[in-house]
């Protein structure tokens, strides 16, 4: 995938290995993922998906491969070095996982305070500027449950870019919205890498958004990328798994 | 019989299952106790790492230890009320209700204290602690906070079990105040005793070691019931109904740790 005079890729995921217990999750996994584009990784529940992810951003260690983030490869790190490469990344969490004791200011705002020394006027413009690219106002005084699904989704992702990060990751951002509000989070993932240019992957089972926000689908199935590509070939894939994947989504519409 | 059908006999022995019971049981609670050493050792490890957030130390000050105060207060007041007026009833068989000022002072102040302080500490802080930490576990309010480069051990755990640490024994104080007045005020103004005899007969025979060492038993207790009400939170899984259970948990095994601890610290005194 990488290679040919291009820029090496932003993530690079080289021959992992995860288990738990006897149980095999990951079994060689190969992704590239270019910077700047929008890696969708599409599989049915149980398909090691979201085990996947969390070894991109050092929440858990394989048995066995290389996970290269930006240049370095993540796996022998300690806490603190993985904290550092943390701040690369943003994630998005299926349900917003927002602090629900604090305002969605303090929520967008919390990483600032945290890690950089801005004055309170700065703290401020930036909340602002992240709640408009999210396309949210006049909301920074209440909490996360006077919002509604999407909006907390979308004060989820300015959350996790008020940092500035190279990387967004989406867990599962559809699951569980109804059409308009998925629609409106598909619209967000795609905001988001038109004006931030940020390299997004997205872990999903929604075959219809993974196609409209996807530069790149890579289909896990037991614990391996069975095939990956532009959406557009692979609805034309072969495979048998995804073929049975695909069809269940597209025979229903 | 080869070894094969040896394994796939079940086996029958009712003895057997209890053994095995019993056996998991314990494996079980040893193995919660050296979790829950190693995540104290981890806090102690958080607390004393920068960066500092005073603010939420405060915070936890102020919901543990401000925020019970008025609890502690009002029990204590009563058992003080409640030890003086038995204490009277049994003392005035043979004559000594002169002596009823140092037994209120003594078990007030060695024991009562430090064990209502923590128990109301327990229920009413460490319960929420533990809703509130399981919670947001299940909500991945904890991997967020991972995610964006905040140790969560540091961040949520460290200034709740401070809270515990250095509040609970501030707690005792006002406990033992408020039941040496409870005993006061059955003794003196209801029973009749003088002011001077009450007083006296307590400074007689109380010693600063034994406020000591009611200090001492609190601030191991809130430790204690602290960590036990994050550790069973911080671990929560399962939607709503896993909060409910580590809750549930963390209350009974709170309770049951502050009278196991009492018993022992009061052998490490009185030995």
């Amino acid at each position: 995938m990488s290679g040919d005079g291009k820029k090496p890729p932003m993530i690079s995921v080289q021959d992992l290995w995860k288990s738990f217990g006897p149980n095999q999750v990951l079994t060689g996994i190969d992704l590239d993922i270019e910077e700047g584009s929008t890696c969708v990784i599409l599989g049915g529940s149980g398909s090691g998906k979201t085990v996947l992810m969390k070894h991109m951003i050092g929440l858990l260690k394989p048995d066995r491969g290389r996970v290269v983030v930006d240049g370095e490869d993540i796996v022998p790190f300690d806490e603190r070095d993985l904290e550092r490469v943390r701040r690369k990344f943003g994630m998005v969490f299926q349900g917003a996982a927002l602090f629900d004791s604090m305002t969605v200011y303090e929520n967008v705002s919390f990483a600032l305070r945290e890690h950089s020394d801005l004055s309170e006027e700065q703290i401020r413009a930036k909340v602002r500027e992240k709640l408009g690219i999210v396309g949210l106002r006049n909301v920074e005084e209440r909490y996360p449950a006077e919002l509604s699904g999407g909006m907390r989704k979308r004060v989820g992702l300015a959350r996790a870019i008020v940092l500035d990060p190279k990387i967004v990751l989406y867990d599962e951002p559809t699951t569980g919205l109804d059409p308009i509000t998925t629609d409106y989070v598909d619209d967000m993932i795609l905001t988001a890498k038109r004006e931030l240019h940020v390299t997004s992957v997205v872990i999903s089972h929604d075959i219809a958004s993974s196609f409209k926000v996807a530069d790149k689908v890579a289909f896990l199935y037991k614990g391996q990328i069975v095939a990956e590509g532009p959406p557009q070939e692979l609805r034309h894939s072969e495979h048998p798994e995804l073929k049975h994947f695909l069809q269940m989504w597209f025979g229903k519409s | 019989m080869t070894t094969s059908d040896l394994e796939s006999t079940p086996r029958k022995n009712p003895l057997v299952g209890i053994v095995e019971g019993l056996g998991n049981g314990v494996l079980g609670f040893f193995q919660t106790l050296g979790a829950m050493s190693s995540l104290a050792v981890s806090i102690v490890a958080w607390s004393v790492r920068p960066p500092f957030r005073l603010q939420n130390l405060f915070a936890q000050f102020d919901f543990v230890g401000v925020g019970s105060m008025v609890l502690v207060a009002l029990t204590g007041t009563f058992s003080g009320m409640v030890f003086a007026t038995q204490s009277w009833s049994a003392f005035e068989l043979f004559g000594a209700e002169s002596l009823v000022g140092p037994t209120v002072a003594l078990t007030v102040t060695r024991e009562l204290a430090p064990v209502f302080s923590a128990l109301m500490v327990t229920m009413r802080a460490c319960s929420a602690m533990c809703t509130e930490l399981g919670t947001m576990r299940v909500t991945e309010q904890v991997d967020a906070l991972e995610t964006m480069a905040v140790n969560p051990v540091q961040y949520l755990l460290v200034p709740r079990v401070l809270a515990g640490l250095f509040m609970v024994p501030l707690l005792t104080m006002i406990f033992d105040t408020a039941g040496l007045s409870g005993g006061f005020l059955v003794a003196v103004p209801l029973k009749g005793l003088s002011v001077g005899t009450f007083v006296l007969r307590i400074q007689n025979l109380l010693a600063p070691k034994d406020i000591w060492e009611g200090l001492a038993k609190g601030a191991l207790f809130g430790f204690t019931v602290t960590l036990i009400a994050c550790y069973r939170g911080y671990n929560a899984s399962g939607g709503a109904k896993g909060v409910g259970q580590a809750t549930t948990r963390a209350m009974v095994d709170a309770a049951v740790a502050i009278f196991i601890q009492d018993y022992f610290m009061g052998l490490l005194f009185h030995a």
